[in-house]
């Protein structure tokens, strides 16, 4: 049966149903909800709830519950991401499986609290130091920052790593119908994992740690991540496609900026201009095949993003030079509307 | 013939990599002690610090993770509220806990956290070469205080013990030295009892040792234990700063 | 009679244990371990009291009492 329910709240029923054992936060708008229901709900399932007291303590709590094999999660938005990058260096260098929620806002700085995908560098590119990468989930609706968050936890338990969703202030915000419909898992499960830090009894002691001084031992290190990297990159690649097959510009959008992007591609349909719409679900690993495959001679492809352009780049080594990346994106905080999208696709159309 | 003293089983094999004479080996010494008479070695886990201590995983016989620099007081509390059978210790150097996690020790002591915090201060940051620490003495000559700690400058050492007796959920709080065997039977007096209380979940305890760093105080060991005893205990008082358990 | 023994290949000559020793029983050798130091000795062992105020002492835990 579906709920009418807010983004927020639905990211933290995902998490309550995959058997989410720590909640540790910091408020900040427009993430608030995730901390205040989850005050309450954790400590009525009697489980781990603490508000820290900033987010870089969170986060290091975060690392402190993954290292014994608990599932854990913190949740931010922008300003309280990049605080948290120290620890996501660590979790990813300790091979340790956190779920990390950024509610994005305007930025940089303080910026504003309105919805923004400002983040994007930040998230794909690693925005801590190190040769890292983490795993980036974008919902674009609340039945995904349901899904998303449950299944965030499986993808960072199954390889080890840090995964983020990356959200935004309207997704987060909004209410629609959403359905709670995923197995439950018992949050006492018992650790099975090999590496977690669960008393040295009767096994050798065990430790996590991301100093390798040896010699070739941080280089070592470093080669196993990226092996692990690469079958992340085979295996978790996700797109929905729009009517992409037959299209002629093919828009490029994730999260919020999809929603208004696949308004834009049906208006166009119904003014005869052949558009599509790739929606990167997955931005790391990011669908580099699938865009490169519907790059040929006479295709355009319009990233549409609210900032300045970020993925545009990611699109454009995708495509490779094979044909022409535009960019339609509104910094700060402002939306783009189905209109503005639609007087580009115009544009290009007339361009041919 | 019986073997009165030797290597705690909660120490690994591990030659200590700190410098000769460091106070590190003895307050590693006086934890495994601690864990091996208290039984708890096997639901023990440690989180290791940035600072010459880091490779403290390499010398405890037990599950150890490492958190980032002044973070242990929050990855402790992580894994003491989802794990609340565990014994759970923090290691900390000065410019760990005073420094860059003044704010993870002081809100991990204000809500009480149920772990025990051993903190290692030798006035000076010692995996770096030397640099002035929080609680680097007035006048102290370190790599960054060329002209000695100038409090108009650099202000004044912080005392950690008495700042976080001023909350109110800390249990125990004490100030130790290890400058000789009275001293260090002593130091291990108070460690116990902080691994004591959190298992008899008393609450938050910590316990503050002063320790010498030899090699960059540029003294001889036998000037550092002299240093310590004659000058360093005098800015920061031994004893119990609060015990709530008694 | 009490007695110690020093692990020569781990000790970093500190002479913490030759300074808490009451009985002077400890003094560094005269050759060098591997790590280049002349190490702890126990060189009279008929005034051990076995008070084990060198083990309390030892940074490198590489003293063992026996009493």
């Amino acid at each position: 049966m579906k709920e009418l329910i807010k983004g927020n709240i639905a990211l933290c029923n995902g998490a309550l149903d995959a058997g989410l054992n720590g909640y540790f936060g910091y408020p900040i708008t427009p993430q608030n909800e995730v901390p205040e229901y989850l005050s309450r709900r954790m400590v009525e399932l009697g489980r781990t709830f603490i508000q820290a007291e900033s987010e870089i303590a969170a986060a290091n709590m975060v690392l402190g519950a993954c290292a014994t094999g608990k599932k854990a999660m913190t949740s931010s938005s922008s300003p309280g991401i990049s605080l948290k990058q120290e620890a996501i260096s660590y979790l990813a260098a300790q091979e340790l499986p956190a779920v990390i929620a950024n509610v994005q806002r305007g930025g940089p700085g303080l910026g504003n609290i309105a919805g923004s995908q400002a983040d994007y560098f930040q998230a794909v590119k690693g925005g801590g130091h190190g040769d890292y990468k983490i795993i980036v989930l974008s919902p674009n609706s609340v039945q995904e920052m349901y899904d998303f968050s449950y299944e965030a936890f499986g993808l960072a338990q199954k390889y080890r790593t840090p995964v983020l969703i990356l959200a935004d202030g309207i997704i987060g915000q909004m209410m629609e119908p959403a359905e709670f419909n995923k197995p439950k898992i018992d949050p006492n499960t018992p650790i099975s994992a090999d590496w977690a830090l669960t008393g040295a009894k009767g096994r050798p002691p065990r430790s996590i740690k991301s100093l390798l001084m040896k010699d070739g031992a941080l280089y070592e290190h470093n080669l196993e991540l990226q092996k692990k990297y690469k079958t992340i990159a085979q295996n978790e690649i996700r797109c929905e496609k729009f009517l992409a097959e037959d299209a002629e510009i093919i828009l490029v959008a994730f999260g919020i900026a999809s929603r208004i992007a696949k308004g834009a591609v049906k208006l166009a349909r119904a003014c005869g201009i052949k558009a599509g719409l790739l929606r990167p679900q997955t931005l790391w690993p990011f669908p580099t095949e699938i865009i490169s495959s519907f790059a040929k001679s006479g295709v355009t492809f319009l990233s549409v993003e609210l900032n300045a352009g970020q993925m545009v780049e990611d699109v454009k080594l995708a495509v490779n030079g094979k044909c022409e990346v535009d960019f339609l994106g509104k910094p700060g905080g402002v939306l783009l509307s189905e209109q503005e999208i639609l007087n580009r696709l115009q544009e290009i159309a007339k361009r041919g | 013939m019986k073997k009165i003293f030797s290597r705690p089983e909660s120490l690994t094999n591990a030659p200590f990599s700190y410098c000769p004479g460091c106070g590190h080996g003895i307050a590693h010494r006086l934890v495994a002690e601690s864990i091996d008479e208290l039984g708890i070695r096997e639901r023990t886990i440690g989180v290791a610090p940035v600072g010459c201590a880091v490779f403290a995983y390499n010398y405890f016989n037990l599950d150890m993770t490492e958190a980032p620099h002044g973070r242990p007081p929050a990855a402790a509390t992580g894994i003491k509220r989802t794990n609340p059978d565990k014994i759970v210790f923090a290691y900390q150097g000065d410019g760990d806990i005073a420094a860059i996690g003044m704010s993870e020790i002081v809100h991990a002591a204000n809500r009480g956290e149920n772990i025990t915090v051993i903190f290692i201060n030798n006035a000076n940051y010692g995996m770096t070469g030397g640099q002035m620490a929080p609680t680097t003495l007035l006048g102290q000559v370190t790599q960054t205080t060329p002209f000695g700690r100038d409090p108009k400058r650099e202000g004044y050492p912080i005392k950690v013990c008495e700042l976080l007796s001023s909350l109110e959920a800390p249990v125990y709080l004490e100030r130790v030295a290890i400058y000789d065997p009275k001293q260090v039977l002593n130091a291990k007096r108070a460690i116990k009892k902080a691994f004591a209380n959190q298992v008899e979940n008393k609450g938050f305890s910590l316990v503050e040792i002063i320790s010498n760093c030899p090699v960059d105080w540029g003294m001889t060991v036998m000037d550092s234990i002299k240093w310590v005893k004659d000058v360093f205990i005098k800015t920061f008082p031994l004893g119990i700063i609060k015990d709530k358990t008694r | 009679m009490p007695k110690i023994e020093i692990d020569e290949k781990t000790c970093k000559s500190c002479g913490l244990c030759i300074e808490a020793c009451p009985k002077k029983c400890i003094a560094f050798s005269k050759e060098v371990n591997k790590l280049g130091l002349p190490w702890a000795e126990f060189v009279k062992p008929q005034d051990c009291i076995g008070c084990g105020f060198c083990y309390q002492m030892c940074p490198d835990v590489c003293i063992e009492v026996y009493k």
